[in-house]
C-alpha cells in the first residue's frame, strides 16, 4: 500500500494525505520548512482528538525543533568548512616548516661543533680541555630539538583530532552550511592593501621567495 | 671488571640530530665504535647482523617503539643479556614502572646533560 493510501485509511484528511503523498515522491530529503508545514497541518487536525497535554507536549517539541533548526543555522554560519579548508591545514604546515627548520639549524650547530671538536687535536691539553667543554655544553643545549619536535607533533596530531570532528560537523550539516555559503558570498577584498594586510609572516619554505627573486623583483624596478 | 672502550654501541632514535648528539657525547666519552638506527624494527635487524655491548634507545618511534624492541631483545635467546638503556621524554612513572618490567637496564630522561649519559653509563656497564 503507498503512503498517501495507508494515510488515508487512518483517517487522515484527503488534502494532509495528498500532500504526505508529495513528498514521498520525490527524490530528495524534505526541506525543514516543508516538515514544518506538514506537522501544522496534522497539528491542526488533531486539535480536537488531543488532549491538553498532548498539546502542549506537541508544542514543546515543535519549539524544540524550531531551536534545533536555529542553532544549526548559526553553526552554519559560523563556516565550519573554512576551518578544515583553510585554518587547520595552513597552522599544521607552520608547525611542520617550524620542525623543519629547527632541525636543519640544529644539524648545522652540530656540524659546527664537530669542527671544533675535532680542532682540539692542535690545541695544548689545557685550551682543548675548555673547548671540549663548551662544545659539550652546545651538544646538551640541542636536545631542545628533538623536545620541541615532539610537542610540535603533538599539537599536529590534536588540529588533526579537531579537524576530524570539525569534518563531521560539516557533513552532518552539509545543506545548511551550503545556503549560508550561497547567500553569504565572500565579501570581495578591499582594492588597497592596509599596512596591516601586509603583515604576513614566514613564508613556508615552498612558497618563500628566495633572494634572488628578490634581486629580480628590485631589479624590474630600474 | 674494566669497560671495553671498543664494544659496539647501537643508538636508536628517530631523530637525526638526537642520534647524532648522542653519538658525539659517546665519543667525548671515549666510545668511536657506535651505529645508528631510527626505529625498533631497524635497530632489532641490526642487532640480529651484528654483536653488540649496549643499546641506547628512543622511546616514541614508528613503527616498532623503543619499549616494543626492548620486549623483543629481552625475548630473543641470543640477546636477553644485552644492556639496554632507554633515553626519552616519556617521563610519566607509569613509563618508567613499564621499562623496568620490560627488563630495561636503566633509564635517561630528555633533555639530558653529558654528565647523566656518563652517570648511566657508568651504573650499566661499570666504571670507565
Amino acid at each position: 500500500m503507498k503512503g498517501h493510501t495507508r494515510a488515508q485509511a487512518a483517517g487522515v484528511p484527503p488534502e494532509l494525505s495528498a500532500r504526505l503523498g508529495e513528498l514521498q515522491a520525490q527524490s530528495r530529503t524534505p526541506t525543514h520548512e516543508e516538515i514544518t508545514e506538514v506537522v501544522e497541518q496534522m497539528m491542526g487536525s488533531l486539535q480536537g482528538d488531543l488532549s491538553e497535554v498532548n498539546l502542549k507536549i506537541y508544542s514543546e517539541l515543535e519549539s524544540l525543533a524550531k531551536y534545533i533548526l536555529s542553532a544549526k543555522r548559526e553553526i552554519a554560519a559560523l563556516r565550519p568548512d573554512e576551518i578544515t579548508a583553510e585554518h587547520l591545514p595552513t597552522a599544521t604546515d607552520e608547525l611542520d616548516a617550524i620542525v623543519g627548520a629547527t632541525e636543519e639549524a640544529t644539524n648545522t650547530i652540530l656540524q659546527a661543533m664537530e669542527v671544533m671538536g675535532n680542532l682540539t687535536e692542535k690545541m695544548t691539553p689545557e685550551v682543548a680541555d675548555q673547548v671540549n667543554e663548551a662544545v659539550t655544553q652546545v651538544y646538551e643545549a640541542c636536545n631542545f630539538q628533538d623536545i620541541t619536535g615532539q610537542r610540535i607533533t603533538k599539537v599536529v596530531k590534536a588540529l588533526k583530532h579537531i579537524e576530524d570532528r570539525v569534518d563531521g560537523l560539516v557533513a552532518a550539516f552539509g545543506d545548511e552550511i551550503s545556503k549560508y555559503r550561497d547567500t553569504h558570498p565572500k565579501q570581495e577584498a578591499p582594492q588597497e592593501k592596509t599596512d596591516k594586510d601586509l603583515l604576513n609572516g614566514p613564508q613556508l619554505p615552498t612558497e618563500a621567495s628566495k633572494q634572488d627573486d628578490i634581486d629580480a623583483l628590485l631589479a624590474s624596478f630600474d | 671488571m674494566s669497560v671495553d672502550m671498543n664494544m659496539s654501541i647501537l643508538i636508536v632514535d628517530d631523530y637525526k640530530t638526537m642520534l647524532r648528539i648522542i653519538r658525539n657525547l659517546l665519543k667525548q666519552l671515549g666510545f668511536n665504535n657506535v651505529d645508528e638506527a631510527t626505529d625498533g624494527s631497524m635497530a632489532l635487524q641490526k642487532l640480529r647482523d651484528k654483536d653488540y655491548g649496549l643499546v641506547i634507545s628512543d622511546w616514541n618511534m614508528e613503527p616498532m617503539t623503543g619499549i616494543q624492541l626492548l620486549r623483543e631483545v629481552r625475548a630473543d635467546s641470543k640477546l636477553k643479556a644485552l644492556p639496554f638503556i632507554m633515553i626519552t621524554a616519556e617521563s610519566k612513572t607509569e613509563n618508567v614502572v613499564a621499562a623496568k618490567e620490560a627488563g630495561v637496564n636503566n633509564y635517561i630522561v630528555k633533555p639530558f646533560n653529558a654528565a647523566t649519559l656518563k652517570t648511566k653509563l657508568s651504573t650499566v656497564l661499570g666504571q670507565f
